[in-house]
């Protein structure tokens, strides 16, 4: 369970998030939506820990633990995972001496066994196989040259691969074409379990026909101003957030 | 060689600070008096007990050196050195020379054992497969200790041994090769080494030999003030091959320290000469006080047709590296690579790459450079490729990589071509790129930490260089890469 109280955060002397309060139960699928700047791609960092963001004021709490007292490397081990909205390159390293590396890096921060190659590239196979990712594509150096839905697909990889408890999605479903949003989609589904739980960040409901979300939240201005069920997102697809924004004021 | 992994990991654990070869050893030295004069020149000669002819080389050079300008083209700058504050021969106190490892001082044994460089051959063979064994010649300041595997050696023909030794017992070689490859009057620290230097190692790998294992050579500071200027000489005859390894270290000290060797390679007919080099000299303290300044000339020279010779070189060390490993491609269809890993960290200042000369028809020559700057340092390549008129069909390929980590570092790349052949062919490939906070994020929120993440980068980033060398010191300065980098990040 994930648990955000009252958290205030600024960059540069900006302050993008004014308060925000968020739960997410386990098992749980909470999609957030809300216009551009609102602070969506910020409130996934700050769980991540990115650096340069400065914390005024609020907790973060995963099963309890204080989520901002770690570092990035030790949320990851701790189940936190956040598939990027702008996925990165990193030269020179192999798509699969990568996943390697960071697999065995959490396992040891866990004080588990190494996973053994051939035990590692099977699963590997299977997680590319069924998110259709070509074999040749994890030769690749991570993310470099990869177009658009690559990346994405290749988060969704990572995701799999890595088994997070807590799993963000930073518009995912942009850059994706239909089928790899299908995809995509069904990757998610097979890695829904009662004790993972999901935070969806979409501007779109086709992503949400795909991921039912358990719960839909609004955010604006830095702070979550409507929560409800599935429904929600189908009203904002119809009426945008034209009522959302008036509140910014207050 | 599972000695070197455990030193390294050993090391590495007790000492807080990066560099973890910055012990000294205390055995009583002899040394010459401080300076540099025709008397010391000739107190080092007396000491190695050299033939007249040799005796009057030193001098030439000495004379030729004092009409001299040290250098200053190239991109890193440094305080004055006063040559007459260095010690130009410091050796341990142990007359007459030892004959056996038995006699070396067991201060000196230990200094190798803590460096994981093991000298007795019985523990080199324990666990080692015969076609892994390396025979070691292990020079301690200025003048050799110990050098394994002779006789073993000797049996398959090859000489190695201490080149002060070799001017003793094959006059003749020395004489017909030094100063073939780097002529006495070449640099002005090419020049100074040539009337002072002291000890390395000579190497001579009759025809058709095949040499049964590597060869290597561990030089060692460890005087207060004193400069090393070793000499290396090695001859491949035809159809011969030989591989090569250098490794370096020295103490922590406040002091900088002047390392100016001269490495001569010959290759004949259809020889190959492959020179592996891990430069880890004490690169100073974060605040640029101290390290070594390794000025060194380093030639090869490719006389005979079909011969090849290759450099690679990793490294890690020094405060300044001045160093251009070059081939001189003199016979037809012969060839030359550089395969090169700088690495600077904190203050240090690199300036190095290579020189291909192209003098024989259908020679070949490939450079692969990766520089990686970290902290405050400075890292330059500078390459020259040059075609004679006579080099028809002359080949290169570069390419030159940078890798900076953090935002106070700088890279540079100052290639220099020059074609009098229409026919030569020479590609350029070059490119710069950094480990940016997003990288660094990206991979730890994928549970890799930052020093994980680094090393994970940096050796996608180096691995085409590392699978020139040996395989076990590949391992060696791989790790000697990311030690190197330690703190860099963040
Ligand atoms: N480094 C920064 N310096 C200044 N402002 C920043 C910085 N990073 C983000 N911001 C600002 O914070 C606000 C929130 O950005 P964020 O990326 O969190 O929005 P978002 O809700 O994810 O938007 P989108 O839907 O377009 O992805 C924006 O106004 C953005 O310009
Ligand atoms: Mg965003």
């Amino acid at each position: 369970m994930l648990e955000i109280k009252n958290l205030v955060v600024q960059i540069e002397d900006k302050r993008i998030l004014n308060g925000l309060n968020l739960t997410v139960n386990n098992g749980e699928i909470a999609a957030i939506m809300g216009p551009n700047g609102s602070g969506k791609s910020t409130l996934s960092y700050v769980i991540a820990g990115k650096e340069d963001y400065e914390v005024l004021d609020g907790e973060i709490l995963l099963d309890g633990q204080n989520v901002l007292e770690m570092e990035p490397d030790e949320r990851a081990a701790a189940g936190i995972f956040l598939a990027f909205q702008y996925p990165l390159e990193i030269p020179g390293v192999a798509s699969m001496t990568f996943l390697k590396a960071a697999l065995n890096a959490q396992r040891k921060a866990r004080g588990e066994e190494e996973l053994t190659t051939p035990d590692f590239i099977k699963r590997v196979n299977a997680a590319a196989q069924q998110l259709e990712i070509p074999k040749d594509m994890l030769k690749r150096a991570l993310n470099v040259g990869f177009s658009g839905g690559e990346k994405k697909r290749m988060e969704i990889l990572q995701m799999a691969l890595l088994q997070p408890t807590f799993c963000i999605l930073d518009e995912t479903d942009s850059g994706l074409d239909i089928d790899a949003l299908r995809i995509v989609s069904e990757g998610v589904n097979a890695l829904r379990s009662p004790d993972r739980s999901f935070l969806v960040i979409t501007h779109y409901q086709r992503l949400l026909n795909h991921i039912v979300p358990d719960t839909v939240h609004v955010m604006s201005s830095g702070r979550i101003v409507k929560s409800g069920g599935k429904e929600l997102a189908l009203e904002l697809e119809a009426n945008g957030y034209a009522d959302y924004r008036t509140s910014e004021a207050a | 060689m599972p000695a070197v992994q455990e030193t390294i990991d050993q090391v590495r654990s007790i000492d807080v600070d990066q560099y973890k070869y910055g012990f000294e050893t205390e055995v009583e030295m002899e040394k010459a008096p401080k300076g540099l004069s025709e008397d010391v020149i000739r107190f080092i000669s007396a000491k190695k007990g050299e033939p007249e002819w040799m005796l009057q080389w030193r001098l030439d050079a000495y004379k030729r050196w004092l009409t001299m300008r040290e250098p200053n083209w190239a991109r890193v700058s440094y305080d004055k050195i006063d040559y007459n504050d260095i010690y130009y021969y410091a050796a341990p106190k142990n007359n007459p020379a030892p004959k056996s490892l038995d006699e070396v001082d067991p201060e000196i044994l230990k200094t190798y054992e803590k460096l994981g460089i093991p000298l007795r051959e019985q523990e080199i063979l324990a666990g080692v497969e015969p076609q892994n064994r390396v025979a070691v010649d292990a020079v301690f300041d200025s003048v050799s200790v110990a050098t394994t595997f002779k006789e073993e050696l000797a049996k398959a023909g090859v000489i190695f041994m201490p080149i002060s030794e070799a001017i003793r017992e094959y006059p003749d070689l020395v004489r017909q090769y030094l100063g073939s490859v780097v002529p006495v009057t070449d640099n002005y620290f090419a020049t100074l080494n040539s009337a002072v230097f002291t000890d390395g190692s000579f190497v001579y790998i009759p025809p058709g030999v095949r040499c049964p294992m590597e060869l290597s050579t561990y030089f060692r500071i460890n005087e207060k003030n004193t400069g090393q200027f070793e000499r290396t000489l090695i001859i491949a005859d035809k159809g011969s091959y030989v591989s090569y390894l250098e490794g370096c270290t020295a103490p922590k000290r406040d002091e900088n320290q002047l390392h100016a060797a001269v490495v001569e390679l010959v290759a004949l007919d259809d020889a190959e000469i492959k020179y592996s080099t891990v430069q880890n000299w004490y690169p100073g303290d974060a605040q640029g006080r101290g390290g070594i300044y390794n000025f060194v000339t380093k030639r090869g020279d490719c006389r005979g047709r079909n011969s090849v010779i290759t450099w690679t070189q990793v490294e890690t060390g020094s405060a300044i590296t001045w160093k251009y490993p070059s081939c001189i491609l003199r016979g037809d269809n012969s060839r030359g690579e550089f395969y090169s890993i700088a690495v600077s960290n904190g203050m240090q200042q690199v300036d190095s790459g290579t020189k291909m000369i192209h003098l024989g028809k259908n020679t070949t020559s490939r450079i692969i450079s990766k520089g990686i700057a970290a902290g405050k340092s400075d890292n330059t390549y500078r390459g020259l490729v040059s075609a004679h008129r006579k080099a028809t069909g002359a080949r290169n390929f570069t390419n030159c990589d940078s890798l900076l980590i953090g935002n106070q570092c700088g890279a540079h790349t100052v290639p220099y071509i020059e074609s009098k052949n229409a026919s030569a062919v020479f590609e350029h490939e070059a490119t710069t790129s950094k480990i940016s906070e997003d990288q660094m994020f990206y991979c730890q929120q994928r549970g890799l930490s930052e020093e994980e993440a680094t090393a994970l980068i940096v050796n996608g980033f180096v691995k085409d260089v590392l699978q020139q060398l040996p395989m076990e010191f590949a391992v060696e300065a791989q790790k000697l890469i990311s030690i190197s980098l330690e703190g860099s990040v963040g």
